[in-house]
């Protein structure tokens, strides 16, 4: 009798907890909302007042663009190339051999290359700014920073989401370029193709519309890369365990925003052609 | 002065005060909780200008956050912080800025920024002060890090330093700017007993020099027996037992004489 009692007791309190697990999930997004919108406030209120920190901004741009140069580099490549040949029979059955170049491209150019691109990004970049920041946190140099009077908000975050912002399209239009290249390889592994036909068929069919939209896409790509990272790193406060973790979510969350930006710019571009 | 010295002067120097100011640092009732525990309750301290003020407590007895909520990296609960004759839960951030550089912060991990060399370490604090040229710089840097014995760890990164040499570079950092007040959490703890001394003296030097006033956290009792003039023992957050070294190695309270056993 008593047993029952308190196995039912159990059972209240084991749904009461889940209950309020799910209430305080839910209310912990709206909060991680709420704080992001602020830190993103914080970060354009920063960005237009000086004093601006140049050199380290050019140090960030250095660490962002030029050290990732190799890894888009080859993934730029692999993609290109087996795009093509992964889409030569599909054009063979319909006689559209001649096709190949210009639609490789515009699936690189429009799509592929700026996501594939993001998110190598997001985990290369993402989580080292996340990682970096979380241990900055951690070990009080950023509290250091605010003791001498310096805005470590100004110095670490914005330089790093303005780097991150303008590096993307420059490391995506380097990994189109060297795609595209890669297309051209696969294409003449069956075919003998020259370079000046290759890329003039391209250009035949590539028109505005296929350039700019998904240039301007990467600029949010690269924002939202630096933005997580520096959110996630900046506001760690659990001790060592918590810079692995805000590495994690920084990669995370920003491979899930690039996804959800992409979806956006494709409807907004769509209403426009 | 010598002239050496004249040429190290940091804009800081001739930031005169508008008023003259009797007590360096002024705290009343201070509160701190973090969620449901209480830190800090209620707490008092005035630090006179020039003063030497050693603070003794339990590990966890919330010593690191007293000095954080001096210069508002805590906020603090309740209470009025007063530093340099200036409420400091009414400043604005560029005023509390500006009084952050007169203050001087020595952390207990040493806070050294590891993606910079020490030499770059030392010139970040100046980065601001636009009036000094490459050779001047080279000269404070130099400097500081002679005071604490390190000159030929300059262009060493932080990784490359021992425990220690952090904390010297760490304080060679802090002294870099001048401060009218310093904060030490545990300037000596993790070094050998002789840089231990060397450090206090230089703590004593530094007042001597600069009429620096100062609260050091620090467990070292060889070290507050030298740099003390005055102890406060914090204990509950509220201040337990206050005097001299002398005074309270005499007092008749045993728990009081204990933590001032070697
Ligand atoms: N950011 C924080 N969030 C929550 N609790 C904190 C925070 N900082 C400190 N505390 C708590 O405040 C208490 C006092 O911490 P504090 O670091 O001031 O101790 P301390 O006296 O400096 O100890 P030690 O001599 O070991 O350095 C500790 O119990 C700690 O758990
Ligand atoms: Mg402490």
């Amino acid at each position: 009798m008593d047993k029952t009692n308190i196995s039912k007791q159990e059972e209240t309190d084991d749904e009461d907890v889940s209950g309020n697990k799910l209430v305080k999930g839910i209310e912990s997004i709206f909060v991680e909302i709420t704080l992001l919108t602020r830190f993103t406030l914080q970060f354009f209120r920063n960005l237009f007042t000086p004093p601006y920190e140049l050199n380290e901004l050019l140090k960030q741009c250095y660490i962002v663009g030029y050290k990732s140069l190799p890894l888009v580099g080859v993934t730029g490549f692999i993609m290109g190339l087996v795009l093509t040949i992964q889409s030569r029979p599909t054009l063979e059955t319909f006689g559209a051999e001649s096709w190949l170049p210009a639609m490789v491209a515009v699936s690189i150019i429009r799509e592929i290359g700026p996501v594939i691109t993001a998110l190598i990004c997001a985990g290369k970049v993402g989580s080292g700014i996340g990682a970096e920041l979380a241990s900055m946190r951690v070990t009080e140099q950023i509290d250091a920073m605010e003791v001498s009077g310096i805005n470590p908000f100004k110095y670490i975050v914005v330089t790093r989401i303005v780097a991150t912002t303008f590096m993307l399209p420059v490391l995506v239009i380097f990994s189109d370029v060297i795609g595209l290249t890669g297309s051209f390889l696969a294409v003449n592994i069956q075919g003998d193709v020259s370079f000046s036909l290759f890329f003039s068929q391209i250009f035949a069919k590539l028109d505005f519309m296929d350039v700019i939209p998904p240039l301007i896409k990467t600029f949010f790509f690269g924002f939202a890369i630096g933005l997580i990272g520096c959110f996630k790193g900046y506001n760690s406060d659990k001790g060592t365990e918590g810079v692995g973790a805000s590495a994690n979510s920084a990669v995370v969350i920003s491979s899930l925003l690039i996804f959800i930006i992409d979806m956006m710019a494709v409807q907004i571009t769509s209403l426009f052609s | 002065m010598t002239s050496n010295e004249t040429i190290i002067q940091t804009p800081l120097d001739t930031n005169a005060h508008a008023k003259p100011i009797s007590v360096a640092i002024e705290i009343q009732g201070l509160c701190k909780k973090f969620g449901r525990k209480t830190i800090l309750n209620g707490f008092n301290l005035t630090l006179a200008l020039g003063e030497n003020l050693v603070v003794l407590g339990k590990s966890g007895s919330g010593k690191s956050v007293l000095i954080k909520c001096i210069v508002r990296l805590v906020d603090s609960n309740e209470g009025t912080l007063s530093v340099l004759g200036e409420n400091i839960s009414e400043l604005n951030n560029t005023k509390l800025n500006e009084l952050r550089k007169k203050v001087g912060f020595l952390f207990q991990s040493a806070a050294l920024y590891d993606s910079m060399t020490v030499r770059e370490n030392l010139e970040f604090p100046l980065r601001n002060t636009h009036t000094l040229n490459e050779e001047e710089l080279d000269a404070v840097v130099s400097e500081a890090l002679k005071n604490v014995g390190l000159l030929d760890a300059i262009d060493k990164m932080p990784s490359e330093l021992s425990g220690g040499m952090r904390k010297r570079v760490g304080l060679a950092r802090t002294l870099i700017l001048k401060p009218e007040i310093m904060l030490y959490d545990e300037p000596t703890t993790g070094l050998d007993p002789i840089t231990s001394k060397e450090i206090s003296k230089l703590i004593l030097s530094v007042r001597e020099k600069y009429n620096t006033s100062s609260i050091i956290i620090t467990h070292d009792i060889s070290c507050a027996k030298i740099i003390a003039d005055r102890i406060i023992v914090l204990k509950d957050g509220m201040c337990f037992a206050e005097g001299t070294f002398d005074e309270l190695q005499q007092s008749q309270d045993p728990e009081i004489r204990s933590y001032l056993e070697l």
